[in-house]
């Protein structure tokens, strides 16, 4: 334990804490303003998140349960422990699911209620979760066989980006995130627009600070969603990190572009298509 | 002012009721949120879920039907809140305030922040008056306190 927690490991990890939210938050103003650019529109300016952000903090407190508030808050908690794993290099399959428990957090939150949208949506959070979960596994032992360790620290020290060797599972990895993101055509279990069928599906009961920390949840699993994206590039890492804003612009992009699919199509094509390329790939690792 | 005092009044969130309205003002309504208006450059957005919402726009009068769904709406939004009546039905009633099951306008039952005259008022009139709502959502805020 010595070895993990000296000073500059807990330095980095104050600063991963603090700088992973206003990167996140700035990240997501910079969507808004592009999809209002893209719908033709000027769009807000780019604290808008920061703005939303602090303002749900100044809300009233509404409760409908006892428990609701630990579910949010163990959202944000795994989440945390999720970036703070990422920047120490520890094992990726931990991550991933460490990153299902915040999951899996917030839809027991919903599901605490008695609201209908809120379990419709946190149902369909289940689905997403069941489309994308085998396919970030899959990621993980397409890492493994290339690296032969699940240490993140081992990806930094092969000098050929994993690219080369993972071409298919990378681009399974940038569909899924489209799912983790809850973009469109996959957003039918909450969305940032505005959501009519659900109304705001599983956030719906949520409010005030409840629904900010959830915010600050989401600009936390963006930043790690994308670090985990330059992971593929991770030398030299600033290609990456280009590599990984280019493909959030991607997501932007399809956002405005597709409509809402149904779960069942959802799945299928994860399913199909998603494990299909992803299992081509280690399969080929395999033979070589 | 603080900065949750500044945020307030860069993102306020709406939810919009339709009492008995003849749709004439919801199409004003709605025609901010379009690319010729686009109120998100004020931060506000049409949420559609009353407990994100900071403020109430009603457009109609009040009718004995749906003043139970209008108040239940309000109940449910968290505090700090406004309310703006939106149109001449809202502020008074207007050309039904004589029917047999009109109550009158949003101020009989809800206690109205900002009214927006017209039939029906335009778009500009519109964002003018959720404007002038933050203003007064921050004074609430600074009441309760007290």
């Amino acid at each position: 334990m010595t070895s993990i927690l000296n000073l500059q490991n807990i330095i980095t990890i104050i600063v991963a804490i603090v700088a992973a939210p206003i990167i996140g938050g700035f990240l997501s103003g910079v969507d808004r303003i592009i999809s209002a650019r893209m719908q033709n529109r000027y769009g807000p300016p780019i604290l808008q998140p920061f703005y939303d952000f602090f303002k749900l903090l100044g809300k009233e407190r509404i409760t409908v349960n006892q428990t609701q508030m630990v579910y949010v808050l163990g959202h944000l908690f795994f989440s945390i422990v999720c970036i703070v794993m990422l920047v120490l290099k520890q094992d990726l399959l931990m991550i991933i699911f460490v990153l299902a428990f915040s999951s899996v957090s917030l839809i027991m939150g919903a599901m605490s209620v008695r609201s209908p949208y809120s379990k419709i949506g946190a149902q369909r959070e289940l689905i997403q979760m069941m489309a994308y979960e085998p396919v970030l596994l899959l990621m993980v032992v397409g890492i493994y066989m290339t690296n032969k360790s699940f240490m993140i620290s081992s990806i930094f020290e092969n000098d050929r980006p994993l690219l080369f060797t993972l071409p298919l599972v990378f681009l399974t990895f940038i569909y899924v995130l489209t799912i983790k993101l809850r973009k469109s055509p996959f957003d039918f279990s909450t969305s940032h627009h505005g959501h009519q069928e659900l109304i705001k599906g599983l956030t719906t009961e949520f409010s005030g600070p409840q629904l900010a920390i959830i915010e600050l949840t989401h600009w936390y699993d963006l930043v790690l969603l994308l670090s985990l994206i330059s992971l593929f590039f991770a030398k030299p890492i600033w290609v990456g990190i280009i590599i990984a804003l280019v493909c959030y612009f991607l997501e932007m992009l399809i956002d405005n572009i597709s409509a809402r699919i149904t779960w069942k199509l959802m799945l299928k094509l994860t399913w199909v298509i998603g494990i299909g390329a992803a299992m081509t790939n280690i399969i080929w690792l395999y033979l070589k | 002012m603080g900065i949750i005092e500044k945020s307030r009044k860069k993102s306020p969130w709406i939810i919009h009721y339709d009492c008995t309205s003849c749709n004439g003002c919801d199409i004003e309504t709605l025609a901010c949120l379009t690319p010729m208006y686009d109120v998100e450059r004020f931060g506000i957005v049409n949420v559609g879920n009353p407990k994100h919402a900071d403020v109430l726009v009603v457009t109609g009068s009040v009718n004995k039907k749906n003043v139970r769904v209008l108040k239940n709406i309000y109940d449910q939004m968290p505090d700090p809140k406004a309310v703006v009546a939106v149109g001449a039905c809202a502020c008074t009633g207007g050309v039904f305030k004589e029917c047999y099951n009109i109550i009158g306008g949003v101020e009989n039952v809800l206690p109205v922040d900002v009214y927006v005259p017209g039939c029906c008022p335009r778009p500009e009139a519109i964002m003018d008056g959720i404007v002038m709502a933050l203003e007064k959502m921050n004074e609430k805020a600074k009441v309760k306190k007290k």
